[in-house]
């Protein structure tokens, strides 16, 4: 039962090879892409509710123990991260085949698709902090492949942009760890996070703290950090828009959560307290840049923006509510991103434009796409029976029990305009005259509404079931704050 | 040694900074590789450079050199190498494309 700990990387793994041997056969590799994605949503599936019942799954990869070798650690946190992970693969598998990605397909889309997925869950269970550089480096270059698939003039111009973000953050990663190695000796997180407390060189450890943080700030958007991301994500096809506002920013999330509540613990006064201004500072500048713009893309892509901002307020607060509340969001957040990117891109295809000011009276030819994204904007702004609700609440219950006023004002305004930047979609695309958009051709949106409407009721089920995930988030919460419980789980004495 | 070494990775890691701030796409390629440099050099300093044997496995050698680093090392020298490759390929298509090499013309229009 112990390898079940291997799977969510091996699987996408070995799917992604067998598909490379299916590159030029659309219609097998379409459907080898559903049957995967559904094994892995089962797999995932079955390991969150074994972590659930059983405790952390701890693998000793090759049988050394555990300083010495690699270390697979799936606790809760990383459980709920990967099934979340496989249900945005299964719905991005099933919207890829309609999504009008024509000769693409046949560029190895699919096998990249994998190795994404494969990036992204090693990235989530591995013990080991050169390890996670390694999971890193998987998950990009599949998004670097990607991002330029195609091969569009403006595809080329925003993913070399890209790539050179990511390749300089990459290497001052390593710079990082080699620090971090030089002052305890190890990589392993938990031994790291155990020496840590015992090195007395803190002055020299919160400048590690900070270096690495700079480094996931990059990959995950943080404020000053943040002006890669907007236009380098609407390049490519919807579906891969989906995965990338849904899976790889969040990775970034994930090892500043990491990190940050099992490693640097020391200067929580220093560190959290920084966090919380980068936190109130990505929100207020991510909407105003989601306002800005008639582009609908552009305002999906500057929404992810603010919501990073939420998560990382959580971590800087850093009392039970709030990791909670940061814990749910980032779950139902992913999955409402990569539902947003998918209308979008839905909406860009039925009205043959993507500029706000050109769309008019959608409604009356596509009510069930109307709805559904009058539904998504209420999930994202955190209507009480959506699950947007349920996060936000607990971070401000959080955000007040330690005093921090601003930050909860800053996070309800928030709140508000990006709830007016959705909706501004559709008030402006979708009311209207009926005819008011000349030369409007009905298209057939077969087969692109039902992922959406699978992602749309996952969020509905967490916001309304939420007495049901609420105690699972609390329990990563009360997890997340005693490191020791992590440490003794990987080195068993 | 380690003072000198870490001089060296401060003067690679500057000038890839400031050809990283060029204009021209394959400066700013050299720079990567510069900074790649860098990073690998501070890995190795890291472990400390005692002298010592090669980590190979010998009767009657009791002094080796620090094996962890060395493997970090390689490891991230192939996956620096898959990205330069890649990305030099990208900067020969983009240029192609966008008939420029000039960063400064590779703006991106504002939200079009």
């Amino acid at each position: 039962m112990i390898n079940l700990a291997v799977l969510p990387i091996v699987l996408p793994l070995l799917s992604a090879i067998i598909l490379v041997f299916f590159n030029s056969k659309v219609r097998i590799s379409r459907l080898l892409t559903k049957i995967f994605s559904l094994i892995g949503f089962g797999v995932s599936g079955y390991i969150a509710w074994y972590v659930i019942e059983n405790g952390t799954i701890t693998l000793e990869t090759g049988g050394w123990v555990a300083p010495f070798g690699i270390i697979l650690v799936v606790d809760t946190l990383a459980a709920a991260l990967l099934l979340t992970t496989n249900i945005v693969s299964v719905a991005c598998a099933f919207y890829a085949p309609y999504s009008g990605l024509g000769e693409k397909e046949n560029y190895y889309f699919y096998p990249f698709f994998f190795f994404l997925i494969s990036g992204v869950s090693g990235a989530f269970i591995t013990g080991d902090l050169f390890n996670l550089f390694v999971f890193f480096e998987v998950l990009l270059m599949a998004s670097y492949a990607l991002i330029v698939l195609g091969g569009d003039k403006v595809q080329f111009r925003e993913s070399i942009k890209y790539l050179l973000i990511n390749l300089f953050s990459s290497m001052l990663f390593v710079t990082a760890i080699a620090f971090l190695y030089g002052v305890v000796g190890t990589v392993n997180m938990a031994q790291i996070a155990e020496r840590v407390a015992e090195v007395d060189q803190q002055g020299i450890l919160t400048t590690i703290a900070f270096l690495l943080f700079f480094v996931f700030a990059t990959k995950a958007a943080l404020f000053p950090l943040y002006y890669w991301l907007p236009n380098s994500y609407i390049v490519p096809s919807p579906v891969i828009s989906a995965l990338f506002g849904a899976l790889l920013t969040k990775v970034g999330v994930y090892s500043i959560v990491r990190v940050f509540t099992l490693i640097f613990v020391h200067r929580i006064e220093l560190t959290h307290e920084f966090f919380i201004w980068i936190a109130g500072l990505s929100m207020i500048f991510g909407v105003i840049g989601a306002l800005s713009t008639n582009n609908i893309k552009l305002i999906i892509a500057y929404n992810i923006i603010p919501a990073i901002g939420y998560m990382i307020m959580g971590i800087g607060i850093f009392n039970q509510a709030a990791l909670s509340g940061s814990i749910y969001y980032l779950v139902q957040d992913m999955i409402v991103k990569a539902a947003l990117f998918l209308l979008v891109g839905v909406i860009a295809y039925v009205a043959g434009t993507s500029d706000l000011r050109k769309m008019n009276g959608l409604i009356h030819h596509y009510p069930v796409l109307g709805w559904l994204l009058f539904i998504s904007a209420f999930v994202l702004a955190g209507i009480p029976p959506f699950s947007g609700f349920i996060g936000k609440l607990l971070l401000l219950e959080g955000a007040f029990r330690n005093e921090e006023v601003i930050i909860a004002i800053i996070a309800l305004i928030t709140s508000l305009l990006i709830l007016y930047s959705i909706i501004k979609i559709f008030i402006r695309g979708f009311w209207g005259d009926k005819d008011a958009m000349k030369g409007l051709t009905i298209k057939s949106t077969k087969g692109l509404i039902a992922p959406i409407v699978f992602l749309l009721a996952i969020t509905v089920i967490l916001g309304v079931g939420a007495e049901y995930f609420y105690p699972i988030s609390d329990s990563i919460a009360i997890y997340l704050l005693d490191p020791d419980v992590y440490i003794d789980s990987v080195l068993k004495e | 040694m380690e003072i000198l070494i870490l001089i060296l990775s401060g003067v690679l890691f500057a000038t890839a900074i400031y050809n990283l701030l060029q204009k021209q796409l394959l400066r700013i390629i050299i720079g990567t590789i510069l900074l790649s440099h860098g990073a690998h050099l501070i890995i190795l300093t890291m472990g400390k450079l005692k002298t010592g044997q090669p980590p190979v496995l010998m009767d009657g050698v009791t002094e080796y050199t620090d094996p962890l680093p060395q493997a970090l090392i390689l490891t991230s020298i192939v996956i620096s190498f898959g990205i330069t490759g890649l990305l030099l390929v990208l900067a020969y298509r983009t240029t192609q494309e966008n008939n420029t090499d000039n960063m400064e013309q590779l703006r991106g229009g504002s939200h079009d």
